[in-house]
């Protein structure tokens, strides 16, 4: 046997104070952390997780990474994100196993054809590149898609993100986790929050399984667990937390050379390195806290997947499993500082988080470096919700709510 | 698949149902009267506890009549 390779980050006990104390070791958490420390010098910095680095949904994800939302607000922060993507690899040092080999949104209604065409109009004006393509362009840009008319929902076209694509989900939890942890960062893990120390309208500490730990500034980035750890606080989130799941094949050569969407028939899937088809499904309809989900869901997943591309006939199942999410009204993130002075919030990234790490870690690492929202999370504030300046991407969610 | 107690038609597949979300959320008795603030808690905010959870259910393809019910979201 190999010798047991060196570790990539170390386990120290934590000290009884820092000056940035990041709920939730997961992939924005630990992207925070890195950011603190490499934008802003901040390095004493511990991230608290409950469970092991990269367990939650950082690791639970479809992988799929894409900018083309319709709003300015969002194609600004997602895009901000991919362009970040697009020198990870070099600037953590680790193989991502990056790739951009496109993203396909399918219409199969004339509905979907003219919200795709305007999706990537808005996209093109906001310097995002996007295409539409006819069903012939599809079949060139993915040739095992069924796109004949006679099928129940046909393929009338496709938006095209060519700079979109996937990478290996582990490696990018396992990148910045190692980068903070060699800037100095503590990484925490098996610590779990209890509570949070409010003092004068100020969050001044976090109680944990293994002792106080006073903070100048605390960040949430708790993902489906995030209203449990805003209510230490006092606040009450406008999030609910959903099963979101997913499943692998095993392994076959490659047929699939770009990620394919459809929001109608509800499915998305790409092709892993290794060679399993892997797709995701809706969330499942009520709140759940389990990390599992209702058997249906996967049914009604694999009946849209078959539909697009029978060749998947013959495809055998080889894992399902779920991830919890944490999900706002308008399908948008919530990223800012709270009510509470000293508390910052990083949550609501739903079902399409993971393309969203290194731009969610960057801004979120300036809110809590300067203590004010950053320009590209501004309009993603908490209260957005009262003022009614909505961000409403189920449109270009692409999982639907 | 859970398995959900119709009140009137007894334990039936998911699939029969639709959610409706956190129960006894009652409309705002003044409209004119509330705040932007409380309507915003009206409109978007709901409880989302881990543990004991009171929630409203449609028997879609059954009865087709509304209930409550309380289930543990762990």
């Amino acid at each position: 046997m190999d010798e047991h390779p060196a570790f990539l980050w170390r386990s120290p006990e934590p000290r009884r104070s820092y000056e940035v104390v990041i709920v939730g070791g997961g992939g924005h958490g630990l992207a925070t952390a890195y950011y603190l420390a490499k934008n802003h010098g901040i390095t004493d910095v511990a991230v608290i997780e409950r469970g092991w680095l990269g367990g939650g949904n950082i690791t639970r994800n479809t992988t799929i990474i894409r900018s083309n939302y319709l709003w300015d607000e969002s194609a600004a922060i997602y895009e901000h994100s991919l362009k970040l993507w697009e020198g990870l690899e070099t600037e953590l040092e680790y193989d991502l196993l990056f790739s951009q080999r496109g993203v396909l949104n399918l219409a199969h209604t004339l509905q979907d054809v003219r919200d795709g065409k305007r999706r990537a109009n808005a996209n093109r004006l906001s310097g995002i590149d996007a295409e539409w393509l006819d069903p012939d362009g599809v079949a060139e840009a993915c040739p095992i898609v069924d796109v004949s008319p006679d099928v129940r929902y046909p393929v009338l076209g496709a938006t095209f993100q060519p700079r979109g694509g996937i990478a290996r989900h582990e490696n990018v939890a396992w990148a910045y986790a190692r980068a903070a942890d060699l800037a100095g960062v503590h990484l925490l893990q098996g610590c779990e929050v209890t509570g949070i120390e409010v003092q004068a309208g100020r969050a001044v500490a976090v109680e944990t399984s293994r002792g106080r730990i006073a903070a100048g500034r605390i960040g949430i980035v708790a993902a489906g667990h995030s209203s449990l750890l805003a209510a230490m606080a006092g606040l009450r989130l406008p999030v609910q937390t959903h099963p979101l799941q997913a499943l692998v094949s095993e392994l076959y050569e490659d047929v699939l050379g770009t990620v394919v969407m459809s929001n109608a028939v509800h499915v998305y899937v790409s092709q892993a390195h290794k060679g399993e088809l892997v797709m995701g499904a809706g969330i499942d309809a009520y709140n759940s806290y389990a990390q599992r989900g209702s058997f249906h869901v996967i049914e009604d997943q694999l009946a849209a997947a078959l539909e697009l591309f029978p060749i998947f006939s013959s495809a055998r199942v080889l894992r399902t499993w779920a991830g919890i999410v944490d999900v706002c009204p308008d399908a948008s993130p919530i990223v800012g500082p709270t009510p509470v002075a000293g508390l910052y919030l990083n949550c609501g990234w739903g079902t399409g988080g993971f393309k969203a790490t290194p731009g969610s870690g960057w801004t979120f690492a300036w809110t809590i470096a300067y203590g004010a929202p950053h320009e590209l999370n501004a309009p993603f504030s908490l209260d957005r919700f009262a003022t009614g300046a909505l961000i409403d991407e189920h449109g270009a969610a692409g999982v639907h709510h | 698949m859970l398995l959900v107690r119709c009140p009137w038609c007894g334990d039936r597949d998911e699939v029969e149902f639709s959610y409706g979300g956190q129960a006894q959320i009652a409309y705002p008795p003044d409209p004119a009267a509330t705040s932007d603030e409380e309507w915003s808690q009206y409109l978007f905010v709901r409880d989302n506890p881990r543990g004991a959870f009171r929630e409203r259910w449609v028997h879609t393809h059954g009865c087709r009549r509304w209930f409550e019910l309380e289930r543990d979201t762990r």
